[in-house]
């Protein structure tokens, strides 16, 4: 019982950075149809900004919330600069696009930080908290907090703000918000600048498990596109749900069938890919649409 | 000087142009129409004034020039345009579609007041505030829109075909409800219709546009008697 609950609740802290990945890639699939692969290498770059800064002495919430405010400007930048040229283009070209920034972001990265493994901070102490007979990760309980924050603050800005009444309006149906007035092209790079930022704090949150190298994204990134399709890739909430769903499913398969172990688990993420679009294309949560293509 | 004054206008879609130099205008306070069949241009008309097609000719709003603007611009300016479908944002509530209406205006507290406003010409809107657009029967939803648009607190309203595709008595009453907001508020209300005889109703000034053309224009009554156009477009 104790092991279950252990693992259940790193499933989650692993399952929210999962879940907040997909939640990046949602946001801007519903903005723009455009699936943006690039996604978990700029939260890997934006690790690194992190680390960088940690490294040159400024205190890690510091340097956690600067690291915030430049991937958002980033992820704005990209959008007006790179995206924006192409928008009208066929998605193939979009695709293409978003690839080529993956392998410039990567390439980037590792020309400036090499490709060695580093070891990345944890804010959270290393003794583990013991609840009970129970014994959790201060990690995993900080980055599930951190995480319920971060979603909380998306949640409150969308539901409740002008402007995230407006970026939505401007998702779904952009002719009828510039009748109301909405810079929609604005709305599409500040969509693009909060899924960076999200995508800053998955990476901050990760790399302490899995250290900071140039390709740690790319794993992760598959388990986001698992719990995007899992929630179905047109709903927010559906795309947290769905990652959680992945991270605790994954560590349980992990941790109770024997020959799955640590090896197969991303296998596990894309069995999960394959019986959702077998079973119901537009996952648990989403409506299904018809496409442009 | 009128408020919306329009001379020479012309507007294409890629290679094909639809209007061929045409010439209207909207008097402050009053009520135009533009008639004519289906693909005669109407549409493209309403359009051009928001700049949301490629256009040639002169569009003056206030003594101010339109051409150029982007149509975000044009808007605050205080050209409310309810588009051909009626552009409801679905799965959005019906208050918050409202909401959208005043994104333009920047006042504080103006918010509340338009709500109330809305909700008194419309009070179907106000039981149904928490409800998601998508679920609003057509007449309900042609009435959020009229409603999205008031909330600019506009001094020009663009109506694309409001009776499209609705039942006569739902008709009638967004009619009177756009003659209410054009006499109380002082709106003027720039009307295209292929329902003729009541636009003529609601109208003081008509024109009849043909493949991109005004072929005839004139007070609404004078319209109304014409032997050619009751043929057409009245059938009687
Ligand atoms: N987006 C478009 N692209 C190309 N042609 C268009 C487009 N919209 C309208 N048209 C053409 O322009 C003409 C005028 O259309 P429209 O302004 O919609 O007419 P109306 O509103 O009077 O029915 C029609 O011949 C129509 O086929
Ligand atoms: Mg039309």
């Amino acid at each position: 019982m104790e092991i279950f609950l252990q693992q259940v609740v790193s499933g989650l802290a692993t399952g929210g950075i999962y879940g907040s990945l997909a939640l990046a890639l949602v946001m801007i699939y519903q903005a723009t149809d455009v699936v943006n692969y690039a996604q978990g290498e700029m939260a890997m770059f934006s690790t690194y900004l992190a680390w960088t800064m940690i490294n040159a002495g400024l205190p890690y919430w510091a340097a956690f919330v600067a690291t915030l405010a430049i991937a958002f400007v980033g992820g704005l930048v990209i959008e007006r600069v790179v995206i924006r040229p192409v928008e009208n283009a066929p998605i193939l070209t979009i695709v293409i696009v978003c690839i080529g920034l993956l392998v410039i972001l990567n390439s980037l990265a590792g020309w400036i930080y090499s490709y060695i493994q580093k070891p990345f901070p944890s804010p959270f102490p290393e003794t583990p908290i013991v609840i009970g007979t129970v014994v959790f990760g201060a990690h995993d309980l900080g980055a599930i907090g951190v995480t319920l924050v971060v979603l909380v603050f998306l949640y409150v800005f969308f539901r409740y703000t002008m402007l995230g009444l407006a970026m939505r309006a401007a998702a779904q149906n952009p002719s009828s918000s510039r009748l109301c007035g909405i810079r929609v092209g604005w709305m599409l790079a500040v969509g693009w600048g909060l899924a960076a930022l999200v995508g800053a704090v998955a990476g901050m949150m990760v790399a302490p498990i899995v250290f900071l190298d140039p390709n740690m994204m790319g794993g992760i990134l598959i388990y986001a596109f698992a719990s995007a399709t899992l929630g179905g890739f047109t709903s927010p909430g559906g795309a947290v749900l769905g990652g959680l769903i992945v991270g605790v499913v994954e560590n349980l398969v992990g941790t109770y069938v024997r020959f799955i172990g640590t090896e197969l688990k991303l296998t596990v993420a894309l069995t999960m890919i394959l019986v959702v679009l077998v079973v119901k294309p537009s996952g648990l949560f989403g409506r299904a649409v018809v496409h442009r293509v | 000087m009128a408020l919306l004054e329009v001379e020479g206008l012309e507007a294409q879609y890629g290679w094909t142009k639809v209007l061929h130099g045409i010439r209207f205008e909207v008097e402050d306070g009053g009520i135009t129409t533009i008639l004519g069949a289906n693909g005669a241009g109407k549409t493209t008309t309403l359009r051009a004034v928001c700049g949301m097609v490629r256009t040639a000719g002169e569009i003056r709003f206030d003594g101010r020039r339109l051409a150029g603007r982007a149509t975000e611009d044009i808007v605050r300016l205080g050209i409310a345009h309810v588009p051909e479908g009626r552009g409801t944002f679905m799965q959005l509530t019906v208050e918050e579609n409202l909401r959208l209406g005043a994104y333009a205006r920047r006042e504080k507290g103006a918010l509340a007041g338009a709500l109330t406003r809305v909700y008194d010409y419309f009070p179907v809107l106000g039981e149904r505030r928490r409800q998601i657009a998508g679920s609003l029967s057509g007449g309900e939803q042609q009435m959020l829109a009229v409603g999205r648009a008031l909330m600019l607190r506009p001094r020009l309203l663009l109506l694309d075909e409001p009776s499209l595709g609705l039942a006569p008595l739902v008709v009638r009453e967004i009619f009177r409800i756009v003659r209410a907001i054009n006499r109380e508020e002082r709106v003027g209300v720039l009307l295209v219709e292929q329902n003729a005889a009541t636009a003529l109703d609601l109208a003081d000034h008509a024109y009849l546009l043909e493949t991109g053309r005004v072929v005839m224009s004139g007070p609404s009554a004078d319209l109304r008697r014409d032997d050619a156009i009751r043929r057409a477009y009245l059938g009687y």
